[in-house]
């Protein structure tokens, strides 16, 4: 395990190049697709919690669609979308959304109501309760939805090598190929040190994102 | 000024219909603080929330400074009203000053004012500002945080301000306080007030007049003064409770004692004001036993006589009043009249 290690470890020094590219095209993906899933969760969120209508449909399907495979998920948009990055990013939004959706809407929901009526009955319009008190204090439940996010990705890209999206997988399915392990771990490793590294750093971001009066209330 | 014409409110949920209000008509005069009082689920909150416009009528009308409030921009009209909840509401992610602030901030001042105001009124409330402008509102106590909470309803020195139980959740002592603090406040700023409680005793010390309601429909509306005088039925009377005698003497003024002096009399003795209420007035008549004439005669605010009464007749007030169960302090009063 450890001749393993080492050897994996001068598999990568020997095709840095190569390494740092991969690398990279993971980290793209990852970081794209939660800020993209970011962007389209937040919203759907936001509207689920307004238009009570929609709330149980859309959190019926975020529940749904985080029980499908991510595999399944990529092998249905083979034939849509093909190979390569695009489609693996858009897999990997799909992904994200799902957390972060639930999350956001769940915490927008858990507002204290005597807050949301106090700020109603001193004049706050629509876009101000929304900005000014129920994101703010929904942040800290987002900002786990968020962290959950990119941690699962990190993950998750792995599995972009199979279309040929690029990533860190591309080592791990090569050393399963050739069966290989230091080629395997010099993919594998660096993932579980990224998930790691994104889980402490997230955790510290939190401390700055969310409102100081809220912080010992999260931790 | 606001006035409530034939308001009703009925909810509808799960097929079921309540009545909240029932035809109610009210108006509360410029300055004026009236308290709405009754048995939970009366319709005092609702009542109260379609003034702002937090619920909507479904009959009647309501006018605020003689405009119709459903014909309003609900932000505007809220912005011109001070709310203070039970729950306090506070924004936990703002510290104090910023949730004083809230309102002059939606109404865009500047901050340099918003603060200079945010400390103004929290010295107002009793709160130093240096002590607590920057904490936030977890690092309070629930009283600390009904203050914040009355300075937040004042901080855009709005003309009319609600208060939905503002001290309802906090221990007695401190409610006392608050109370206290709040008449001082509203003898500084006199606003209009309406005032939500379950207490009686609250309703009194604070009430121009006492809105009695039960199950959605006003059972009296009346100063402190009548409503202890002249209970318009069992309920009400029930529920001013055990000690009404002794505060209808808080609340009976000298002048409405008096009668005409007898012809003849002169005073020889020291005049009360005839504002002062029966219960004061004895106890100056305890503190000054010597200063005394052969009555009690009542002056006018430049002490010009203006009425009499006798020994006598005040006592048997007093005593009428204060029943067999008189407290302690009042021994002192009654005693004095006979000497
Ligand atoms: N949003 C609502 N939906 C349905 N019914 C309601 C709603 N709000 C109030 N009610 C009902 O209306 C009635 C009056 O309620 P309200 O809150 O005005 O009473 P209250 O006098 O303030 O009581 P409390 O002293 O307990 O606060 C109650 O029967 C209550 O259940
Ligand atoms: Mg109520």
């Amino acid at each position: 395990m450890f001749d393993d290690l080492a050897a994996s470890v001068t598999f990568i020094q020997e095709n840095q190049e190569r390494f740092l590219e991969l690398l990279t095209e993971h980290l793209q993906l990852t970081i794209l697709s939660v800020v993209i899933g970011l962007l389209i969760a937040l919203p759907l969120a936001v509207i689920a919690s307004r238009i009570e209508l929609l709330a149980k449909p859309l959190t019926w399907l975020a529940a749904i669609g985080q029980t499908i495979p991510s595999l399944a998920i990529l092998g249905l948009m083979l034939p849509l979308l093909g190979t390569g990055f695009v489609p693996s990013l858009f897999a990997l939004t799909i992904r994200a959304i799902l957390p972060i959706f639930l999350n956001g809407y769940v915490g927008i929901r858990a507002t204290d109501p005597a807050i949301v009526d106090a700020a109603r009955g001193m004049g706050t319009g629509n876009a101000q309760l929304l900005l000014m008190v129920e994101l703010p204090l929904a942040s800290p439940v987002i900002f786990a939805g968020i962290k959950t996010a990119t941690v699962q990705n990190i993950g998750l890209a792995t599995l972009a090598a199979f279309i040929g999206g690029g990533g860190l997988g591309d080592l791990i399915l090569q050393g399963l190929a050739m069966v290989d392990a230091p080629v395997l771990l010099a993919g594998a490793v660096p993932v579980a040190l990224l998930a790691i590294v994104a889980e402490l750093g997230l955790g510290r971001l939190q401390r700055v994102v969310v409102p100081a009066g809220l912080q010992s209330a999260t931790q | 000024m606001i006035t409530l014409e034939h308001v009703s409110k009925t909810f509808t949920s799960h097929g079921q219909t309540v009545t909240a209000v029932d035809d109610v008509s009210l108006e509360v005069g410029e300055g004026e603080l009236h308290v709405l009082i009754g048995p939970s689920g009366s319709g005092k909150t609702t009542t109260m929330r379609m003034i702002n416009c937090l619920e909507t009528p479904t009959g009647g009308r309501i006018t605020v400074d003689g405009r119709d409030v459903q014909t309003m921009n609900v932000v505007d009209l809220r912005r011109g009203i001070g709310y203070v909840i039970q729950q306090g509401g506070l924004f936990p992610h703002f510290t104090v000053a910023d949730n004083v602030a809230v309102v002059p901030r939606l109404l865009g001042w500047p901050r340099q004012k918003r603060r200079q105001r945010a400390e103004e009124l929290l010295a107002l409330v009793g709160l130093p500002p240096e002590l607590f402008a920057d904490r936030y509102p977890r690092q309070l106590s629930g009283g600390q945080q009904q203050r914040v909470g009355v300075a937040r309803a004042l901080a855009a020195d709005p003309p009319i301000v609600l208060m939905d139980e503002p001290f309802g959740a906090v221990d007695p002592i401190t409610r006392k306080q608050l109370q206290r603090e709040l008449r001082r406040i509203q003898a500084e700023v006199r606003k209009t007030i309406v005032f939500v409680t379950h207490d009686i005793a609250e309703a009194f010390l604070l009430g121009d007049r006492i809105v009695l309601m039960a199950e959605g429909r006003i059972v009296q509306n009346a100063t402190p003064a009548d409503l202890l005088r002249n209970p318009a039925d069992p309920f009400v009377t029930s529920f001013i409770g055990e000690d009404r005698g002794l505060r209808s003497l808080r609340f009976t003024s000298l002048a409405e004692l008096a009668g005409p002096a007898p012809p003849g009399a002169r005073p020889n003795g020291m005049i009360l004001p005839g504002t002062l209420s029966i219960l004061d007035a004895g106890r100056e008549l305890a503190a000054h036993r010597d200063a005394a004439g052969d009555g009690i005669w009542v002056g006018d605010t430049t002490g010009q006589p203006i009425g009499y009464l006798t020994f006598q007749q005040f006592a048997t007030v007093l005593g009428e009043s204060l029943g067999d169960d008189a407290e302690t302090p009042h021994d002192e009063t009654a005693h004095a009249i006979h000497h």
